[in-house]
């Protein structure tokens, strides 16, 4: 246990003790609120790319169906890192200023729902198309149809994307630490990165991975586990 | 019997232009209320399209579908969705809700009608006891047979309480056996609940098991329509013979010997009818081509067989083979 006397190693220390906690909390936190507003903006987008085109339950004109998956596609296109600069002002905007954590949920939000809207889109495909015309010929409204059958039997698929969404989205929340957003990747940056504290920035890499891990065990089980079609005899 | 169903030059095409595919040609039905209905075709014949148009699953590109009285091609979203809880239907892949239980499921419809919680699960536990499946209510479609599961679907069915009951392909995806099952279960709801069923088919044993009258789809047009054994006992046209003699084009070879034609429906496999026929009456009768399942211990399925020249030993044949229990036989020409 010599090297923990070490000045250097025990600044480091000092340093992940202090900052650690917080940069957990705040990579959480932030984490939470950009997957919550981005499946608030995604999940209906992608219920309307299946529902809207032709031979959709409820289809929608040509041209609005052209522009919503132009904007993903656009979205969807544009590096993550240059996303978040050009839409900072727009943060300004929306939530008054322009930097810190706050600040990056504009742009983190911007980057998600389009991904989102793809996950949420892929998963109801997935349902058989059979089902949903036996409740069309139930007399299901296309309202009934996605409440009642497309979402609850895309239930165990959108489960799944949705532990997907949030570890990308958790990847993206490490790239705005360079534009002053707070958690974990800020930690590996800042201190890690820019001034050569490797054991901090390893640490805070660390961290990631294990969130990373848990997220996408905890959504596998839960996905496993409400999918009644796994139930045997 | 007044009409429940009446299809009026009904058409249908697909595609556009030079791909263009007329699935229906000016299609004219009328079925009856309470009746068993049977529409059989090879596949590609337009049985699916044409059980679709009578609840508007699938948009007629001409004529008019009569439910009730009511043109149904007239009516806006709504009240079309109102009235096809009238029209309840069952599938070959059955279509139940994966991620719900059978109880679930047959509630299904209950919800949509907007029924309370409570009612709608006493309707769907009286339901399932109904198709023989009252302790599988807790039970998902994973863990369900294909009969089972049918079963289910029927229930489902009958909870909207409708008129007409559309089949289809209902029992293609069983094996035999449960196909029989499935066939009496349809047949009892049909008399015991008044429901008219209309069940497409490409099997002609389900067509003679069950239906009293038949239509015979080729190429997008009713070849033929009647009574099951009219038809059957004397098919006119070439699709109709097709369907109806078991290994079928050879049967113009034959066309100069009298035929019968004999329906196994349920008879004793032990039996050799043939064998005992020749015996006793000192005829013999030479098998010309058959198309017969073992069922249960019982035989389904048909028979052509060649008749003595003589129309006195013809009649005598006959007379023996409609004698036997489970079958039936007729002279065809």
């Amino acid at each position: 246990m010599e090297f923990l006397h070490n000045p250097k190693i025990l600044e480091q220390l000092q340093i992940l003790q202090s900052e650690l906690p917080f940069g957990l909390w705040e990579t959480l936190y932030a984490l939470l609120l950009e997957t919550a507003l981005a499946y608030l903006i995604g999940l209906p987008l992608g219920v309307l790319l299946v529902t809207g085109e032709k031979g959709g339950v409820r289809p929608l004109p040509g041209w609005v169906m052209k522009l919503l998956n132009l904007t993903v596609n656009l979205l969807r296109s544009v590096p993550f890192l240059i996303l978040m600069i050009v839409v900072l002002p727009l943060s300004k905007i929306l939530v008054g200023t322009r930097v810190g954590t706050v600040a990056t949920v504009v742009p983190m939000v911007i980057a998600a729902f389009p991904l989102v809207a793809r996950m949420v889109e892929s998963s109801l495909r997935e349902v058989d198309h059979g089902v949903i015309e036996a409740a069309e010929a139930m007399g299901a409204s296309a309202l009934q149809i996605v409440w009642k059958v497309i979402l609850p039997e895309a239930k165990p698929s959108l489960i799944s994307g949705a532990a997907i969404s949030m570890t990308t989205i958790l990847g993206y929340g490490a790239m705005a630490g360079i534009i002053g957003g707070g958690g974990l990747g800020k930690i590996a940056i800042n201190y890690g990165y820019y001034n050569f504290k490797n054991l901090v920035m390893w640490a805070a890499v660390l961290a990631l991975i294990l969130l990373v891990q848990i997220f996408q065990t905890i959504g596998t089980k839960l996905a496993t586990a409400c999918d009644k079609r796994l139930r045997h005899k | 019997m007044k009409p429940i169903i009446e299809i009026q030059n009904l058409s249908k095409t697909f595609g556009a232009g030079a791909e263009q595919v007329a699935a229906l040609q000016e299609v004219n039905l009328s079925i009856r209320q309470g009746e068993i209905f049977g529409i059989i075709g090879l596949s590609g014949a337009g049985k699916s399209t044409l059980v679709r148009c009578m609840n508007l699953l699938e948009a007629p590109s001409q004529g008019k579908v009569f439910f009730g009285g009511t043109d149904l091609t007239s009516l806006p979203p709504k009240k079309l969705r109102e009235k096809r809880r009238e029209i309840a239907m069952i599938f070959q892949s059955f279509h139940l809700l994966e991620q719900r239980n059978a109880l679930e499921n047959v509630c299904f419809p209950m919800e949509l009608a907007g029924i309370s919680k409570t009612e709608a699960r006493s309707r769907a536990m009286a339901l399932l006891k109904t198709v023989g499946l009252p302790d599988k209510a807790g039970a998902y479609p994973a863990q369900l047979s294909g009969g089972q599961k049918q079963r289910v679907a029927i229930a489902r069915a009958l909870a909207s309480e409708p008129k007409v009951l559309l089949c289809d392909e209902a029992t293609s995806a069983l094996d035999p056996t449960t196909t029989d099952s499935i066939l009496k279960l349809l047949q009892a709801i049909n008399r015991e609940r008044q429901i008219t069923v209309i069940l497409i088919t490409h099997q002609m044993s389900v067509i003679e098991q069950i239906c009293h009258r038949v239509a015979i789809l080729d190429q997008g047009r009713v070849m033929e329509c009647g009574a099951v054994q009219e038809i059957f006992a004397n098919p006119k046209t070439a699709a109709a013979r097709r369907l109806v003699f078991p290994d079928g084009a050879g049967m113009d070879f034959y066309s100069q010997t009298p035929m019968a034609r004999i329906a196994f429906n349920g008879s004793a496999v032990e039996i050799p009818v043939i064998s005992e026929l020749a015996l006793e009456l000192g005829l013999k009768v030479s098998i010309l081509g058959a198309d017969t399942r073992n069922v249960d211990g019982k035989a389904f399925g048909t028979m052509i067989v060649g008749l003595p020249d003589a129309p006195a030993d013809r009649e005598k044949v006959l007379a023996y083979l409609n004698r036997q229990p489970g079958l039936h036989a007729e002279e065809v020409r």
